[in-house]
């Protein structure tokens, strides 16, 4: 079936789900519920499976996007429907379709209310996510990337806790200023380059003054979804309000898209604004690494620690991006794809408890351990996962990351791996207290322990975590043949220009 | 000379439709409403269909003042698509509210003769005749409940304020034929692309020209009258307002400013990206505070109309594509949202506060459903359509080195999706306090249906509004 457009498949088949579950009609809303579920499930299973033929027809050797599939799409300008993923983008779209079926099985207990628009909401999202990583033509690209917000916002604001009108506003306000700045930037390359194709623009080299303009307007667009410190705001609302399902794919997906942003346009397109801009870069970076993390100290919320050390984490992916070495690039990745899977974990872990006591007081807990072994285990892997262990996926990932850092400067390696020690805090702190102790409240007392269904939802997680950090070899090797051409391309751009002035002489 | 009357056949079956009513109506005892109204409709239906017989090649008639372009074509298209849509929504409503007269649908159609007739004017007389034809019959409409304060206060207020503002274009219009020589566009066109420099006279009858033209298109700042005229008209009256004759009279202002004007687009450029940027401005930022969906959708329709002419300021081909496709889709999502404002009612009362929308995904999620499509649509989030107006806007801008108008226009946008999202806040977080009832006019469903899945299935098939736009927008350039 090489001829099958895999991709396209694999990014509508869930708004063809979406649609079945639309014409669900029924008089009893407990039926219609379950159907949907049903639905949902299947639908993203299936979306899951299909994705992983991608990878399996994947070449790993290859630099290329591949599985490209073009159609023409909006006659009189250049752009088409052009999708095709490398190395760097056919991770991300696993990792959605992988995240997607947990997310929609955690939430069968959670979400009870308006079940049928929730699974909408949620297989609408997947096809953005998944379109987004694998649109090879910038508007097409934006098409995706801005259409997330539209499930997101809904999510967020019907489904999500107390706060939830102002987390969803924020979220969308915030996403969409940074992201107009990108539309026209993108506007801007077409008429410099007269092509909206991705693997086109590549190849053009833009002059120096206007890259420095789009790249920040580029920036304008991706710090705010990373999101980088000081605009990361918009983070600890939108994942405390969040459902716990919509926390996890905030987490797990939606920040990576400005990182896969900074990978697939700033650094490629915009090499020489890229190298002028790594100050500015590694100084938010460690910023956000010792400042979040700080703050993730004295969070009362376990969602809102979680949500800090997100950025913290996303710290020392923005810095390796700009590392511009191997192990910094490669590392990065591998971080995004370890803290998709071991942040989204925690979140789950979150929203078990929360299922079952109404509150995300870290107070309110304590002692978990003897009412609930399993919990306790399952919750201790994911926290050593995030804060690095090895054995882990959260080792290789911030390993890789100090590795590619320490070549081209030691300070900023200094500050990510403070962040290391500061996250071992936090995270132990947090761990301590609603795990460990004694089991004094009352309420505690008679909890239950993870049932059959929370345990399917966690066993993949886990094995992924563990896989990751056992042998990582089989993520990265994919990696390796786009990494080396990003980063060649991006030497090749900076040698260009500091051989102009030679020849101007 | 032969009267060469082709190019006119739409216009003609719309007129002799409206007189034909008319008598029907007189002549009739009986309450004709029902009959005038569907009749109405089925003219526009076949007057769009001569008109797609008929267009083509550039006609012109009446020795040169109608002109029927590609261009023309398209905004009669849009203008009879709009009118008929909207009549064959307000029947019920009138009906309900105790005042559906067999006027009203001949006043609409007379008002689109008129838009008809603007839209192709190709001379400064033929502009004005067809512009205050519209215009008297809007002023009539606009106060058509005539035993509602608020409704002949809104008329009044229309009459007074457009009354002036034909003042201004016909002051305008008479300096330029002073300082030029000539009142026809072609002509006009000639004696101004020779010279290097513009006459001062012919600048300052244009500025008056825009100004007065600038108040039709509600664009600030002359837009005051268009908040309370939205909300103090009876509803289907608003729908109407709001939709086909903006279309026309962005299209005048368009075909006034590239045709004739074209030459002088260094001296109309800078005026219209100021009136652009302020209406962006105005209709994002004094929404936030309505509490009326009607005064609402009054300042949206102001900010929609800066969006467009941001295509216009660009006075490229590739502008004047984006300014008729941004037309284009703001039709069919005003109708749309216009529709659901139509079917708010609450135990058979209508209602139109922007909270008594709450919980309506809860109450009824289809109508809830079209509603925050439309919404998203209008605050220009992909992938739904009314993103594609703005894509083509402000390339059209980016590519004429508008910069300034392109990044402060972006995040007028964005404040605007703060009241947009407020809608579908109200709609899908809030609770009902009273649900409201369910819309069961089947013409008002089918709008709202169709308008929703226009907007929602643009973006997988947008070639032919693309094609079509871009053949209408270089028929203008071509002539010019």
């Amino acid at each position: 079936m090489n001829d099958w457009p895999l991709l396209s498949l694999t990014t509508f088949l869930p708004l063809v789900g979406a649609l079945f579950i639309l014409a669900i009609r029924g008089d009893d809303a407990k039926v219609v519920a379950r159907n949907a579920r049903n639905v949902a499930l299947l639908t993203s299973l299936a979306t899951f499976a299909v994705s992983l033929l991608i990878l399996a027809q994947f070449d790993p050797n290859s630099a290329e996007f591949q599985l490209r599939e073009t159609a023409p799409w909006l006659p009189g300008t250049t752009v088409n429907y052009a999708m095709g993923v490398d190395g760097i983008s056919v991770w991300f779209v696993l990792l959605s379709t992988f995240l997607t079926p947990l997310c929609i099985l955690s939430s069968f207990g959670a979400v009870q209310v308006r079940v049928k628009e929730y699974m909408v909401a949620f297989l609408v999202l997947e096809t953005m996510m998944v379109g987004m990583f694998c649109a090879l033509d910038l508007v097409l690209f934006y098409i995706f990337f801005e259409g997330v917000l539209i499930p997101m916002f809904i999510i967020i604001g019907v489904w999500g806790g107390a706060r939830r009108v102002y987390a969803a506003f924020k979220f969308f306000l915030y996403t969409l200023a940074g992201s107009v700045l990108m539309l026209v930037a993108m506007l801007a390359m077409y008429f410099e380059a007269h092509t909206t194709d991705i693997h086109a623009l590549m190849a053009h080299s833009f002059p120096q003054a206007m890259q420095l303009w789009l790249w920040l307007a580029f920036f304008a667009s991706f710090a705010v979804k990373v999101p980088m410190w000081p605009v990361h705001t918009w983070l600890p609302d939108a994942h405390v309000e969040a459902p716990t399902a919509g926390s996890v794919i905030l987490a797990g997906v939606l920040l990576k898209m400005g990182a896969y942003g900074f990978l697939r346009f700033s650094m490629p397109m915009l090499p020489l604004a890229s190298e002028y801009f790594t100050p500015l870069i590694y100084t938010l970076s460690a910023v956000a690494v010792i400042y979040t993390s700080l703050v993730a100290l004295v969070q009362e919320d376990m969602k809102k620690l979680i949500a800090y050390s997100s950025i913290a984490h996303m710290g020392y992916v923005t810095a390796g991006i700009f590392s511009v070495t191997t192990q910094g690039v490669e590392g990065a990745l591998f971080q995004m794809l370890s803290h998709g899977v071991v942040s989204g974990a925690l979140f789950l872990c979150v929203g078990v408890v929360y299922d079952r006591m109404h509150t995300r007081e870290i107070a309110r807990y304590g002692g978990l351990a003897s009412r609930m072994p399993k919990y306790a285990t399952v919750f201790m892997l994911f926290m050593l996962a995030s804060v690095g262990l090895p054995g882990t996926s959260g080792f290789v990932g911030e390993f890789l990351v100090l590795l590619g850092l320490f070549q081209v400067n030691t300070w900023i390696s200094l500050f990510a791996a403070t962040g290391l020690i500061l996250g071992a805090a936090y995270m132990l702190y947090l761990y301590r207290r609603v795990v460990f102790g004694k089991l004094t409240r009352p309420d505690l007392m008679a909890i239950f322990d993870m049932d059959l269904r929370e345990v399917a939802v966690f066993a993949p997680l886990i094995v992924v975590v563990l896989w990751m950090g056992v042998y990582p070899a089989t993520f990265l090797d994919p990696m390796h043949a786009s990494v080396a051409k990003l980063i060649n391309n991006f030497q090749l751009a900076q040698a260009a220009q500091s051989a102009v002035p030679l020849a101007a002489r | 000379m032969i009267l060469d009357l082709v190019p006119l056949m739409p216009e003609l079956l719309v007129a002799a439709a409206a007189l034909a009513l008319l008598m029907l109506g007189v002549f009739r005892k009986a309450d004709t409403s029902r009959e005038a109204t569907v009749l109405a409709g089925l003219a526009m239906g076949g007057a769009l269909a001569v008109l797609v017989g008929v267009e083509g090649a550039r006609q012109t008639a009446f020795g040169g003042m109608f002109i029927l372009d590609g261009f023309a074509g398209f905004s009669k298209a849009l203008i009879l698509v709009a009118s008929a849509m909207t009549v064959s929504m307000s029947l019920d409503y009138l009906k309900r509210e105790n005042i559906a007269r067999f006027e009203y649908p001949v006043l609409v159609l007379f008002a689109t003769l008129g838009m008809m007739m603007m839209v192709s004017a190709n001379d400064f007389l033929s502009l004005y005749l067809g512009l205050e034809m519209q215009s008297l019959s809007l002023y009539v409409l606009a106060a058509y409940h005539r035993d509602s304060a608020r409704a002949t206060e809104a008329g009044l207020k229309y009459f007074v304020l457009g009354a002036l503002a034909s003042g201004m274009l016909l002051y305008g219009a008479s300096l330029i034929y002073g300082f030029a020589g000539t009142t026809s566009f072609d002509s006009l066109a000639k004696v101004l692309g020779g010279s290097g420099h513009p006459n001062l006279g012919v600048v300052a009858g244009l500025v008056f020209v825009m100004a007065g033209l600038a108040f039709k298109v509600s664009a600030v700042p002359f837009h005051m009258w268009t908040p309370d005229v939205y909300e103090g008209a009876p509803t289907p009256v608003t729908a109407f307002f709001a939709v086909a004759p903006k279309i026309a009279a962005l299209s005048l202002l368009t075909r006034v400013l590239i045709g004739p004007f074209g030459e002088l687009a260094h001296q109309w450029q800078q005026v219209v990206v100021f009136i652009s940027l302020a209406s962006m401005a105005v209709g994002s930022f004094a929404a936030i505070g309505q509490t009326n969906i009607k005064r609402l959708m009054a300042y949206s329709s102001i900010g929609h109309v800066g969006f467009a002419l941001v295509g216009l300021a660009a006075g490229s081909d590739l502008g004047v594509q984006g300014v008729l496709i941004y037309v284009a889709i703001y039709l069919f999502m005003n109708v749309g949202a216009f529709g659901v404002i139509l079917a708010m009612r609450q135990k058979g009362r209508a209602v139109e506060g922007i909270a008594d929308l709450a919980g309506l995904a809860k109450t009824n999620p289809s109508m809830a459903f079209v509603m925050a499509v439309l919404m998203f649509s209008m605050a220009g989030i992909p992938p739904l359509a009314g993103f594609w107006g703005k894509f083509y806007v402000f390339m059209a801008a980016v590519k004429a080195d508008l910069w300034t108008l392109a990044i402060v226009g972006m995040l007028t946008s964005v404040v605007s999706a703060f009241y947009y999202l407020r809608i579908v806040k109200v709609m899908y977080f809030d609770d009902a306090v009273e649900a409201l009832d369910h819309p069961t006019n089947p013409p008002i469903r089918l709008v709202m249906a169709v308008s929703a899945l226009v907007v929602l299935l643009f973006t997988f098939l947008p070639g032919p509004l693309l094609i079509g736009a871009k053949a209408a927008a270089q028929s203008l350039f071509a002539a010019g």
